[in-house]
């Protein structure tokens, strides 16, 4: 890639966002969109790929409409996608707390939260189902919290002036994972959903324009297969792991999605990525994953460090303790520069902040890169027990993963990778410009702009799958006589498509180089986080660009993968996944070099306010910047959406 | 607290495919820090092996912070190693001495085939919960969320079953191979909410039918499950669900 020729434009995309006013929008669309007749439906065959909220909601859906499903996860269970891992909860525009809230107001959050670079009339479409969502689950059996009246409880989070936030415990994402599980399970044995675990996608089979099926790897079995089917969905999650440290699950990758771009379907907004200001530390260069404390924490903890360097240094080496600095030393750094929103402001302003005291050399911990977050004013105010009825299960956690006790000293944490914005471009009905090809769930780039709110993915993924492509793809496969469309799963695109993937497998196989897989993933970390992290400059990014063709080059000579093809083999998934984070890795940079302002999770050094704040450029880039590739050696082209704010009134955020 | 480094030696089973035999094999690990995971000790070893020219070992792990349920090993002869209420993942090496020997094993149960190493395929649990673990409802047609409230003690008990993880740590466990603490979770989950009670009968008497059938062993009331359940799962599920699979047999005789 040569960035510094000049970007190459291709033509506009057009989102097909309905006519209408914004609030009816989708009431009449969906009495447009064609409907396919109920005997039919068993005739059209739908592949999803992955078992999250996304796909497996949309896969038990499309099962519930008759339609004949394959879907397919890495996993050995379609209950262990990675959204079982969500902590803190679900938003809704439900009311029941008589606070405040509405659709409009949930709308309106999410549009500002994602820092105005998200599209009106799919952010409104997402707070109207959000409600039914809330109705689905609970008539799945999902054990939300309620209170003694037996009512369902909710919580504000994130910053948010409301409290529009359901949970179940600590393990939200768990319950609402098992409720959408449980309805795909219910289906399997109905026999509309054909379930494929431990099943990889490898490649997406794109036959006359229309994406017409994929090619996967049984991780069992090594075998090669290609599926056909009328339409394809991808529900297979983000790409945080391209940086190596995250807290995604070690799984979660970008293949799906990759493939699919490779095939022709635009990414947009790769450098879209959000960094959670609550995550315990790196300890050292064995770790493998880094572990979110919810963002609940900021409730009632503080954030401090010490005042001076040499305080600082101090207790980095171990010679003073956090509760030996006197509270007139402890530098409460948010809570200063931040009066009104103090310990609660969004995360990627948390997280900047952290990094530039510990930049500033004020970080504890021996690594430097670590900040308290302290709960001893809170143990103070409301006493032990009522911290540990509210944080009781993640004081837990941390105690058992750093060994110190939270409500002795304060706990140490560090902003970490943790969603990405960006994802394969979609229109309204959620179908990328390769038509056949829908994408849900935190794959797509749809509806969170440049920053998601707390407690909006789950949301998101759940109303895409339940509540908005189950209808949006009717209106797709009407198109499509049935039978006459049928194919084999033996036509020369799949096959040509099973043997790019049989001699991708076969080279990775015979480099026989010295190091292995996960040591490139690692230095690829390294460059991602320390140049397209949370501060971004060109000439970091620049570097960043310089530096991955050089780790990817030495990955394609040097890998050793051990094993072969047919048999269960770790390494080779491995490979497999890491050569593509290397590839995508260079598209997020190429975009955020592009991107020369700063939007939500996107912070570009050379666009902020006298305050340190991140500063947009309205006037040049308020568009959603989607990439088509061109080519292994060539730049990819960028095809812009241009955003148009008809509803909201575009303002610098501001948390003063 | 302060981390250290330590030294262990490990004897992991190996076994390169379910329809050949397996043996264990000894192999050191050093400079371990003790605040690594034991998981991440295993990465270690593996990059270790690698080097050496050896294959990975393989084990199951995803989320690698106790949720997902896939990680399972049997460590020292325990199901997720020492320590209540955790996984393998969530096991530090803080919990072993410099110098330590040990033994790391597959789940062992007929209904849990190997298929590498340490990996083993868990389809049982899936198919028993496509035999009735789910309520009746398609998108859409469900009623207003607060329509029927529910009592905080019964939305409290059903989360506690609710919690289980799916691991299959209760079976392995069991010297009976039993399922029944996974099975009696879900039946519990489900018979304490509003929401399950329509197909109640049908989803236990469907259920533990399948258990029957992919040849989980009987439950002797051992209780050994429960200790090793990093949910902390009670064997009152246990006890509920016999009551549930009375009463529906005596209502609907099987
Ligand atoms: C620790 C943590 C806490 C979070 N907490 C919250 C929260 O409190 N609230 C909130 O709203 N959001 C939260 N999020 C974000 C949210 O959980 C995710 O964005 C969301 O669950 C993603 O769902 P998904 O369905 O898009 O993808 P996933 O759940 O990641 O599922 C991906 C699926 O695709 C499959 N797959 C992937 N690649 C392939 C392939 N090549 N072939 C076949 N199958 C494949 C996988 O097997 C899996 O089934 C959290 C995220 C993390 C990491
Ligand atoms: S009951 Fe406990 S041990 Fe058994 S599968 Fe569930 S979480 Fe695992
Ligand atoms: S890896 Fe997910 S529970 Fe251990």
């Amino acid at each position: 890639m040569n960035y510094n020729a000049p970007v190459t434009e291709g033509a506009k995309l057009d989102g097909h966002i309905p006519e209408g006013p914004l609030a009816e929008k989708w009431t009449k669309h969906k009495f447009d969109l064609k409907l396919v007749n109920p005997s039919n439906k068993r005739k059209y065959r739908i592949i999803v790929v992955g078992t999250g909220l996304g796909g497996g909601a949309a896969a038990a859906s499309l099962g519930e409409l008759g339609y004949k499903v394959d879907c397919f996860c890495i996993q050995d269970s379609a209950r262990r996608a990675h959204s079982i891992a969500a902590q803190g909860g679900i938003n809704a525009a439900k009311n029941y707390q008589n606070d405040g809230d509405s659709v409009y107001r949930l709308f309106y959050d999410t549009i500002k939260g994602g820092d105005y670079r998200a599209r009106e009339a799919n952010v409104h479409r997402l707070a109207e189902v959000s409600r039914n969502i809330i109705d689905q689950c609970v008539a799945q059996g999902v054990p939300f919290a309620r209170d003694y009246g037996g009512l369902l409880d909710n919580r504000s989070f994130g910053g948010a002036q409301v409290s529009r936030t359901f949970y179940a415990r600590g393990q939200t994402g768990q319950q609402l994972l098992l409720g959408a599980y449980q309805s795909l399970m219910r289906q399997v044995h109905k026999g509309t959903v054909n379930l494929h675990v431990r099943k990889e996608m490898l490649d997406l089979v794109v036959i006359g324009g229309k994406a017409r099926g994929i090619v996967t790897r049984d991780l069992v079995t090594g075998q090669i297969e290609t599926h056909w089917a009328h339409a394809v969905v991808l529900g297979s999650g983000g790409y945080g792991n391209t940086f190596f440290l995250s807290t995604n699950a070690r799984g979660s990758n970008c293949s799906a999605a990759w493939a699919a771009y490779k095939k022709g379907a635009y990414f947009a907004n790769p450098c879209y990525t959000q960094i959670h200001p609550t995550c315990i530390p790196v300890h050292g260069d064995q770790q493998s994953k880094l572990t979110l404390m919810s963002e609940s924490l900021r409730n009632d903890g503080r954030v401090w460090v010490p005042r001076t360097k040499e305080m600082a240094e101090k207790v980095r080496k171990g010679e003073l303790t956090p509760e030996q600095i006197k509270e007139e030393d402890r530098y409460y750094y948010l809570e200063e520069r931040y009066p009104s929103f103090g310990n609660l402001v969004p995360r990627d302003v948390a997280s900047r902040n952290a990094k530039m005291v510990c930049d500033a050399g004020l970080g504890v911990e021996a690594s430097g890169r670590a900040v308290f977050l302290d709960f001893s004013e809170a143990i103070g105010r409301l006493g032990e027990d009522v911290v540990r009825q509210r944080y009781g299960n993640l004081f837990h956690m941390y105690e058992k993963i750093t060994a110190q006790n939270p409500y002795k000293t304060p706990m140490k944490i560090y902003p970490a990778i943790h969603y990405t914005m960006g994802g394969l471009w979609v229109d309204y009905d959620l179908m990328s410009n390769l038509e056949g090809l829908f994408v849900v769930g935190e794959a797509n780039f749809s509806d969170h702009g440049a920053n998601r709110l707390g407690a909006s993915a789950l949301m998101q993924g759940l109303a895409d799958g339940y509540f908005v492509l189950p209808y949006t793809i009717g209106g797709y496969l009407a198109t499509m006589p049935p039978k006459a469309t049928e194919l084999t799963g033996d036509e020369p695109e799949f096959r040509e498509a099973a043997k790019g993937v049989r001699e991708r497998i076969q080279r990775l196989l015979s480099i026989n180089g010295t190091k292995s897989p996960l040591e490139f993933h690692k230095a690829l970390g390294h460059i991602m986080w320390d140049n397209v992290g949370m501060a971004r400059t060109e000439e970091s990014l620049k570097r960043a660009l310089d530096e991955i063709p050089k780790i990817r080059e030495d990955f394609w000579k040097n890998v050793k993968v051990y094993g072969k093809n047919e048999e269960f083999n770790q390494n080779l998934e491995t490979a497999l996944r890491v050569a593509d984070f290397l590839e995508l890795a260079e598209l997020l940079a190429y975009d955020a070099l592009q991107r020369k302002e700063s939007c939500g999770g996107h912070f570009r050094e050379e666009s902020q306010t006298a305050e340190g704040e991140a500063l947009r450029q309205d006037d040049k880039f308020a568009y959603v910047a989607a990439w088509e590739y061109t080519g292994a050696d060539s730049n990819p082209a960028l095809h812009k959406e241009d955003l148009k704010f008809e509803n909201v009134h575009l303002t610098q955020r501001s948390y003063k | 607290m302060a981390e250290k480094n330590i030294s262990v030696t490990l004897k992991v089973w190996r076994q390169a495919s379910a329809d050949k035999p397996g043996k264990f094999e000894t192999y050191k690990v050093k400079d371990v820090s003790t605040g690594s995971s034991f998981l991440e000790m295993l990465d270690i070893l593996n990059e270790e092996l690698q080097k050496e020219g050896k294959e990975p070992f393989a084990f199951d792990n995803d989320c690698r912070e106790g949720i997902c349920g896939m990680c399972s090993l049997v460590i020292n002869g325990v199901p997720h190693g020492p320590g209540r209420g955790i996984t393998t993942c969530q096991l530090h090496m803080r919990s072993f001495k410099d110098g330590d020997v040990i033994v790391v094993e597959p789940w062992r149960a007929s209904a849990f085939p190997v298929i590498r190493d340490c990996v083993v395929n868990r389809d049982a649990f899936d198919r028993i919960i496509q035999a009735g673990g789910f309520t009746n409802i398609n998108a859409g047609s469900a009623q207003d969320a607060n329509a029927i409230p529910i009592g905080k003690a019964d939305a409290d008990a059903a989360m506690d079953a609710a919690a289980c993880i799916g691991c299959g740590a209760c079976v392995a466990a069991c010297k009976n191979a039993s399922a029944m603490l996974f099975v009696s979770a879900k039946v519990t989950h489900l018979a304490r909410l509003p929401q399950g009670q329509v197909e109640k009968r049908k989803r236990v008497l469907a259920m533990v039918a399948q258990m029957d059938k992919e040849g989980f062993g009987n439950c002797t009331n051992q209780y050994e499950c429960q200790a090793a359940c990093p949910k902390e799962i009670s064997v009152d599920c246990i006890a509920k669900m016999n009551r549930e699979y009375l009463s529906a047999t005596v209502v609907e005789p099987a």
